[in-house]
């Protein structure tokens, strides 16, 4: 176990190295999530006063956007760990080291924790002097999405991940934008009670679904949502091993093929 | 008896239609250099993933000190190195950050005396703290042969190592290699394209036609046994198909 830690913690040791020798990196952290959140407040801002649904709940759209930004982040911090190793053709190097496959996943999920973090986390810090308005204020509850949505992004992290591996950079481009399909089913900025009736199952099926409810469970009726969180971690132990499921079965397929070889521009 | 560094029995690989390697059997005694050697497309490459467990063969087993590389990689793999051209490393990372990296990939105690020890044998240190992207292609390959050497491999299996470097880089590497096998009694595994190189080091040759191993023993036997001038004469007329058993 101590050796998988080392090797797991080489990783995340390549990726600290990665961004402490570029500055615009790290700001890119940061910088999106700033965006979206001035965006947001701006609307909160003027819609406060257009809307009692808003007025009663103030700040709904920023934590909602801090929140989305979670889970992009969190996905694409797996995937940009992953694709580094592709466009360095590093992954030859790196699969004939005693690295397993499953640490290997651990690693880019750890690489994505704190990426997360960093990014959302400047955002949130912003969003205090500049609309008044602190994330914190959901309470510890604020953990629990948090991470729910942390594991979901993971989850498409590794799906995309292993479809960069079967398919090599040609399936770039769907890694960088496959999140965004499901951001009309998540109900980020309404409830899922505005989807079609046949539609909401759907979305249901979807942690993102039961953690923006959940938010606004907290923030229009001051309940702790116990049953969407509950709905979103029971469904994320099946995403998040269907993403490691299929990252594995993948790097089986890559070993058959040769694809550990080929990967790169 | 020791077991041997590399045993391939009937190692083949086909890509759908396409038959990369038909079948590849031969051993590499512990303590030993031995020369891969074939034209373009003979499956050198593909011989050597199959052997790292990098590419899952379609056929046949390969052994590496005594381990079964589908089923058992895992136990031997920290005691295994390789270095192709057909790898790189992090462009942006410097060579010590890549090095600091693999190091802890591969449980290396001491990683720092390591490197720089490393770094003082293939005379890296005017370049350790350059990033990676910025070196020539021989710099590269010194790196990727440090990299290779980290965890003191005792099989240590490169493809085309010398391809890139000048003479008189090529040859200080190919006295280093051949030092550290004595050294250290670690065994080599050495595809090239250099005959010269290979009759200087290797102590076996293993020459590959079309996905099939055609002849294998020590250099000075291939030339002796085909009646050559040298290895690259031999090498040429097997390439070709017109090799013939001398006397």
């Amino acid at each position: 176990m101590n050796d998988s830690l080392l090797r797991i913690g080489a990783l995340m040791l390549r990726y600290y190295y990665l961004i402490r020798g570029s500055w615009p990196r790290l700001l890119e952290q940061a910088y999106w999530p700033t965006v979206q959140m001035i965006i947001w407040g701006f609307i909160t801002k003027f819609m406060a006063g257009q809307s009692g649904w808003v007025a009663q709940a103030a700040g709904v759209f920023i934590a909602a956007v801090l929140l989305w930004d979670t889970v992009f982040r969190s996905q694409l911090g797996v995937f940009l760990a992953f694709i580094e190793e592709v466009y360095a053709r590093n992954l030859g190097q790196l699969f004939v080291s005693p690295l397993r496959p499953w640490e290997m996943i651990a690693g880019m999920i750890g690489i994505s924790f704190f990426r997360t973090l960093f990014g959302v986390g400047v955002a949130a810090l912003l969003a205090v002097p500049l609309f008044g308005y602190s994330i914190l204020g959901l309470g510890l509850p604020l953990v629990a999405l948090f991470g729910n949505l942390l594991v979901f992004g993971w989850a498409m992290g590794l799906l995309v991940a292993a479809m960069l591996l079967r398919y090599g950079l040609g399936a770039e481009s769907i890694g960088w934008a496959s999140i965004f399909a499901l951001a009309p089913l998540s109900g980020i900025y309404y409830p899922i009670a505005t989807l079609p009736d046949w539609l909401q199952p759907v979305a249901f099926a979807l942690p993102t679904a039961h953690v923006f409810e959940g938010m606004r469970q907290i923030m229009f009726e001051q309940q702790l949502p116990v049953g969407h969180l509950l709905a979103a971690a029971a469904l994320n132990v099946g995403y998040l091993a269907l993403g490691a499921g299929v990252f594995l079965w993948v790097f089986r397929i890559a070993r058959e093929r040769g694809l550990l070889l080929q990967q790169g521009e | 008896m020791a077991e041997a560094a590399i045993r391939a029995s009937g190692l083949g690989k086909r890509f759908g239609e396409t038959l990369a390697v038909r079948s590849v059997s031969f051993e590499v005694a512990r303590g030993s250099i031995c020369g891969l050697l074939g034209g373009n497309g003979a499956g050198k490459t593909t011989t050597i993933a199959m052997l790292l467990g990098l590419l899952i063969p379609t056929t046949g087993k390969a052994v590496l000190l005594g381990a079964d590389m589908q089923r058992d990689r895992y136990r031997v793999l920290p005691r295994l190195n390789f270095s192709s051209p057909y790898v790189d490393l992090p462009q942006r990372l410097t060579v010590r950050e890549n090095l600091t990296v693999y190091a802890q990939l591969y449980g290396v105690r001491a990683r720092r005396v390591r490197i720089a020890a490393l770094a003082d044998e293939l005379a890296l240190e005017a370049f350790i703290d350059r990033p990676y992207r910025s070196l020539s292609a021989g710099q590269k390959t010194r790196v990727a042969l440090a990299k290779a050497l980290l965890n003191e491999p005792e099989l240590l299996l490169l493809d085309e190592p010398t391809a890139s470097m000048d003479p008189d880089t090529a040859d200080r590497l190919r006295r280093y290699l051949a030092a550290y096998a004595h050294r250290s009694g670690a065994s080599i595994l050495l595809a090239s394209h250099n005959m010269q190189e290979v009759e200087r080091i290797c102590d076996d040759a293993v020459i590959l036609r079309q996905g099939e191993v055609v002849a294998q023993a020590a250099p000075a036997e291939l030339i002796r046994r085909y009646g050559g001038r040298d290895l690259e004469q031999v090498f040429l007329d097997i390439a070709r198909g017109q090799e013939r058993l001398a006397g």
